[in-house]
């Protein structure tokens, strides 16, 4: 007897109820940011101008005067989109190797590689610095770059690893008969056929590297600096001015809030991989 | 040109040897079929002729040609999977160029080919379409396309048929056959089937568990199999293998008998036995018959218009010449 599933009107009524409850939960900070980054500071604290309040852009004209938000913006950029490229350079031919032609210690090397995740970034904080600045990289695109890259290697090297599994060996064993060489493998047959798994963990990666605070933050001052510090470049000691704060996080989480809607449909296949085929 | 030679070939995974030490001859323009049951080693023997499998020892030749060490993209072959394994990113036409465009040949010579094979596979109307728009028999000649377009030095069939309802498989055998005697290039096909084995092989070589039962042509094998494994596993349905009394009389430990070399009579025959289940093919009609003081049911193939109801007590008649003896090692006696 085939199983059937019933949904009952009580889970008809409060799953999407549920669904929303859970979506503006977490929507409301960003909301909240967004609304008091058009705040005065004076205003942001005070409780009855929660919601009814005059708007004002000051936030974000001091912002632009005072800091070069733009800069920050384009250090982001190239260092995110470079160190997604590096990942995705480096990660692709991994992947392919463990894929099709594991050994007998691919499986040990992929639970090793995650776990440098478990690693805690902050005890290698001290000789990261000292590294950094004994090899003259602190404070450098490079540097940024190459950590973003060590950071998500692992996590991309496993997405793709998943992605490549799906594809057939008897196609690329076809592509061996046929002539192809290993370079060809990789990009007559391999990239195009995952080419979706590819997209997502690019995307995946990406906003990673866009959103990495720690390393950003602890490794750059002015040359290199992402919009991650010029956030906590905002927070002054005399105080946290939230309004001015909320602009400058609203300025940094932006392009990749539009990024993310754009491709939703590549970001959940990407953070449900393997789980559908 | 297309002779392949394995030479002293064995191959390991880790400890376990699949393939002991072989020898074996394929000859230029020869159709060689692989056979054996599941996890014989056949399909692994055809990987490491094609190059897919390194050679844990000995020597592969092709053409004179030490191959052993050659990655299959350089060894001139041309393999085609069970799975058709197509490129599902490339339309036909693309999948049947493929190889030739990795071989670097001009693009009016590549249109040339790719046109002729899609001709004489009937795949012209599907040339611009992509292979999961592509019912299972097309996707196998789209792949056969693929192979021939490339003029190997021989053709690797991998269980190329399995997937197939029995109706197609049956027109692609002969298709794959018109293919051989038009191309006359030499093609090894594995299968675990023994009537493929049986209808296109010039040669068949028999494997269990790594090793060369026997290599022959069909008949060869069918009359007079070299030990009981051949004699099992060949012919369809089995020979009848009895033991006992009845093989002690021929001086042997064993012996078959093919089922249509057993005649069948309501009234008198040396042995007798209960008619069980029959299976009728119109032409011929295969009885069981239970309870004839043999250890195993006999099976006996009849005329189709011969009738007998199940229950139905009958006598039976071996041909005296046609009696196959085997020794205690399962050896056959000459």
């Amino acid at each position: 007897m085939a199983i059937v599933a019933h949904t009952s009107r009580f889970g008809k009524i409060s799953r999407p109820i549920l669904a929303w409850a859970v979506g503006l939960l977490f929507f409301f900070p960003i909301f909240w940011m967004v609304l008091t980054s058009f705040k005065t500071d004076a205003d942001a604290v005070k409780p009855e101008f929660l919601i009814f309040f005059t708007p004002t852009l000051e936030n974000y004209l001091n912002m632009t005067e005072n800091y070069d938000y733009w800069r920050f913006a384009q250090n982001s950029v190239i260092t995110s989109v470079f160190a997604t490229l590096f990942t995705l350079a480096v990660g692709i031919p991994c992947a392919y190797a463990m894929a099709f032609n594991p050994s007998r210690g691919t499986k040990d090397i992929l639970m090793w590689m995650l776990s440098t995740k478990m690693l805690p970034a902050a005890a290698v904080l001290y000789p990261m610095t000292f590294l950094t600045k004994s090899l003259g990289l602190f404070d450098t695109h490079f540097m940024i770059i190459l950590v973003l890259s060590l950071i998500n290697l692992p996590i991309v090297v496993w997405m793709l690893f998943t992605y490549f599994k799906e594809i057939p060996k008897d196609i690329i064993e076809a592509g061996k008969m046929d002539g192809v060489n290993t370079w060809g493998e990789v990009t007559e047959i391999l990239i195009p056929l995952a080419w979706g798994g590819i997209a997502s963990t690019a995307l995946l990666c990406f906003i990673f590297c866009w959103n990495e605070a720690y390393w950003t933050v602890r490794l750059t001052t002015t040359e290199a600096a992402t919009l991650s510090k010029l956030i906590e470049g905002n927070r002054a000691p005399e105080g946290l001015f939230f309004g001015r704060l909320s602009a400058v996080s609203t300025a940094a989480v932006g392009p990749i809030v539009v990024l993310g809607w754009f491709c939703q449909k590549q970001l959940v296949q990407g953070l449900t991989f393997g789980a559908v085929k | 040109m297309g002779r392949i030679v394995l030479d002293t070939v064995t191959k390991s995974f880790g400890e376990s040897q699949v393939i002991p030490p072989l020898d074996l001859t394929i000859e230029d323009g020869e159709f060689a079929v692989f056979v054996g049951p599941s996890g014989c080693g056949k399909s692994t023997l055809l990987r490491l002729i094609a190059g897919l499998e390194d050679t844990t020892s000995g020597k592969i030749l092709i053409d004179g040609d030490d191959a052993t060490q050659v990655p299959p993209s350089k060894r001139g072959l041309a393999m085609v999977f069970q799975s058709y394994a197509l490129y599902p990113h490339m339309s036909v036409r693309k999948n049947i160029a493929f190889p030739m465009r990795m071989a670097k040949l001009d693009q009016s010579e590549i249109d040339a080919r790719v046109e002729a094979a899609a001709k004489s596979l009937n795949l012209v109307d599907y040339l611009e379409q992509k292979p999961g728009q592509l019912s299972g028999g097309q996707r196998q000649r789209v792949a056969i396309g693929r192979a021939i377009v490339r003029e190997p030095a021989a053709f690797l069939f991998d269980e190329p048929l399995s997937n197939l309802d029995a109706a197609l498989r049956v027109g692609m055998r002969m298709e794959i056959l018109e293919l051989h005697k038009k191309l006359n290039t030499t093609m090894i096909y594995v299968t675990h089937d023994q009537v493929e084995a049986m209808t296109m092989a010039d040669k068949i070589v028999v494997l269990r568990a790594g090793h060369i039962e026997q290599v022959g042509s069909p008949l060869e094998l069918y009359r007079a199999p070299r030990n009981l494994f051949v004699a099992g596993f060949i012919g369809s349905p089995t020979m009848n293998l009895m033991t006992g009394a009845i093989a002690a009389e021929h001086d042997a430990t064993t012996i078959g008998i093919r089922p249509e070399h057993i005649s069948v009579s309501a009234t008198e025959g040396p042995w007798k036995g209960r008619v069980g289940v029959s299976e009728h093919l119109g032409s011929d009609t295969f009885f069981h018959i239970h309870d004839t003081g043999f250890a195993d049911a006999i099976t006996v193939r009849a005329d189709g218009e011969v009738d007998f109801k199940y229950g139905d007590t009958i006598h039976l008649t071996p041909r005296a010449d046609v009696i196959h003896r085997f020794d205690a090692q399962g050896l056959r006696i000459a």
